[in-house]
């Protein structure tokens, strides 16, 4: 019989204790915050160090650009469709609603307001973070158990300048770019069903696109895109910094980097709103 | 042997992650000029020791001292200095697979010495024909030559600034004998060529005996032998002596 047999066998001898059983469960949320808590220490330095490196030479200009083209042009079908289609939606989605209130005319409004300040930068961010996030991972996760990170540290070459800050750089100066030709291509997904499905008038959709949106609408969701892309570059190169050995260790950095930055995302879009609009 | 100008000199340095004590107070020193191989099994801590100095892996305590300098609290242009001295070669090759062959040989000098990438170009060039490559492999990636081949192009990176100390990571690992030999000959020819003082770690004791002037063992993160190569046979350790036959019998335990 194994001691943790034993162990068991005598815990049942002795019966169930509530005191125990306590103690026991306070280890373990102790525990469980503790991790947390160092997870989150970790990644604050993580961070604090890759926008150090972002702003002290050596810079890299041809790897920045290489990472600007990566994230900004290629990503840009996929936000582009997801706009598109979003903006479709929204269409049709706030007319069946309002127009059982006979308030039809507002569609144009809700269109623009909600791809601008909410739509555009968190799904562009969301999507961004499966096509870049994983990428990042996947590239510098691989780059960590093949030793090529040690090989850089010995060629003179500190890996943080090398990797970490043209990415996030791209990141931060990209999606908003990204957003912004979101917001137009949302928003004339949602003028193309409107004219051509829902018999509004061009030139009334258009007006009603305009007359309540403000500069502030699209600047607050420039700058979540900012945010966004900030979050998304930090947790693929964080987690493929900090990747174990093997593919394993590869894919699970890929998971993690992913499934992070999406949540963080989320969390980040409400605390953001509540800080632009609050009050207003 | 006295009045020698130690290259490179380790002190007592110890190394623990978390409960694993890998490093056990490594005290060793390597002349200028001259090659020392360190030999030990898996898991002995060789890896560790190599990192340690390279400024990779920050020792818990003790010193390593480079050409008389301590180099463990070394940082950033201190740090870059030093690193200018060293050499790598990788057990896995540790090639950039986003970069052309000439790119990953020319790496240190464009980045780290800021040479311009047509004159990098040529100096990699010159360096991948001292390994034995030609000048059409220059433009290929590296998952396009095969093992031994990207060994070589680790060695031209490694040598490429002409550096004052090299480090050989199992050199010979995953090569067929012929190629191994071929790449511990080309291993003595660029760093005599060079004037280099090399610090290998391997456990294949024919390149250990080709390449070295002096061998050391370490165990359990101690080193507990060194002396001329010549002597390995005669050590009078039995750690030694077990080690160099590949014999299941003797001291050493290993884990299964």
């Amino acid at each position: 019989m194994s001691m943790t047999e034993q162990q068991d066998d005598a815990e049942t001898a002795r019966g169930f204790s509530p005191v125990v059983w306590l103690l026991d469960l306070c280890t373990r949320i102790g525990a469980t915050l503790l991790g947390f808590l160092g997870a989150v220490g970790r990644l604050s330095a993580f961070a604090g160090r890759g926008i150090y490196h972002c702003f002290t030479p050596p810079f890299y200009p041809r790897l920045l650009w290489r990472q600007l083209v990566d994230i900004g042009y290629y990503s840009l079908p996929v936000v582009g469709m997801t706009a598109l289609f979003t903006g479709m939606v929204l269409a049709l989605q706030s007319y069946t609603g309002f127009s059982r209130f006979s308030a039809e005319g507002a569609v144009a409004t809700v269109v623009v307001l909600s791809v601008t300040r909410e739509l555009a930068p968190v799904l562009a961010g969301l999507m961004v973070a499966g096509r870049i996030g994983a990428s990042i991972a996947a590239e510098i996760g691989t780059m960590r158990v093949t030793e090529q990170i040690d090989a850089l540290t010995t060629l003179s070459t500190h890996p943080f300048k090398y990797l970490i800050a043209p990415r996030l750089i791209a990141g931060t100066l990209m999606l908003p770019v990204l957003v912004l030709i979101a917001d137009v291509i949302g928003v004339y997904g949602g003028y193309i069903v409107g004219v051509y499905k829902l018999d509004f008038i061009s030139e009334n959709y258009i007006h009603r696109t305009w007359e309540y949106l403000t500069a502030e609408d699209v600047i607050s969701g420039l700058w979540k895109a900012s945010a966004f892309g900030f979050i998304v570059t930090l947790m693929g190169c964080y987690h493929g910094f900090n990747s174990q050995r093997g593919a394993q260790g590869v894919g699970a950095a890929t998971t993690n980097a992913v499934v992070s930055a999406s949540i963080l995302i989320l969390i980040a879009n409400y605390f953001l709103t509540q800080l632009f609009f609050a009050g207003k | 042997m006295a009045g020698a100008v130690k290259k490179l000199e380790l002190k007592d340095v110890r190394k623990s992650f978390g409960a694993n004590h890998v490093l056990r107070g490594v005290n060793i020193s390597i002349e200028k000029g001259k090659s020392l191989v360190v030999i030990g099994g898996s898991g002995t801590g060789k890896s560790v020791m190599i990192k340690s100095v390279l400024g990779i892996v920050t020792p818990d305590s003790g010193s390593i001292l480079v050409d008389g300098q301590e180099t463990t609290k070394l940082k950033g242009k201190d740090r870059d200095a030093q690193m200018r001295k060293f050499g790598m070669l990788f057990q896995g090759g540790a090639l950039f697979d986003s970069l052309p062959i000439w790119e990953n040989v020319a790496f240190g000098l464009i980045q780290g010495k800021g040479v311009s990438r047509k004159d990098a170009y040529d100096l990699a060039i010159e360096k991948l024909r001292s390994v034995g490559l030609p000048s059409r492999v220059a433009k290929l990636l590296p998952a396009e030559l095969s093992g031994g081949m990207q060994k070589r192009v680790g060695l031209a990176r490694a040598i490429a600034a002409n550096p004052d100390i090299i480090f050989f990571d199992e050199p010979t690992t995953g090569l067929d004998p012929i190629m191994a030999d071929v790449i511990n000959d080309l291993i003595v020819e660029t760093s005599k060529g060079l004037g280099a003082t090399t610090l290998s770690i391997t456990h294949d004791m024919h390149s250990a005996r080709k390449i070295a002037d002096n061998i050391a063992m370490i165990y359990k993160g101690e080193i507990i032998w060194h002396g001329k190569a010549a002597d390995i046979d005669h050590s009078g350790n039995p750690y030694v002596d077990q080690f160099i036959k590949g014999s299941a019998e003797g001291p050493i335990k290993m884990e299964v």
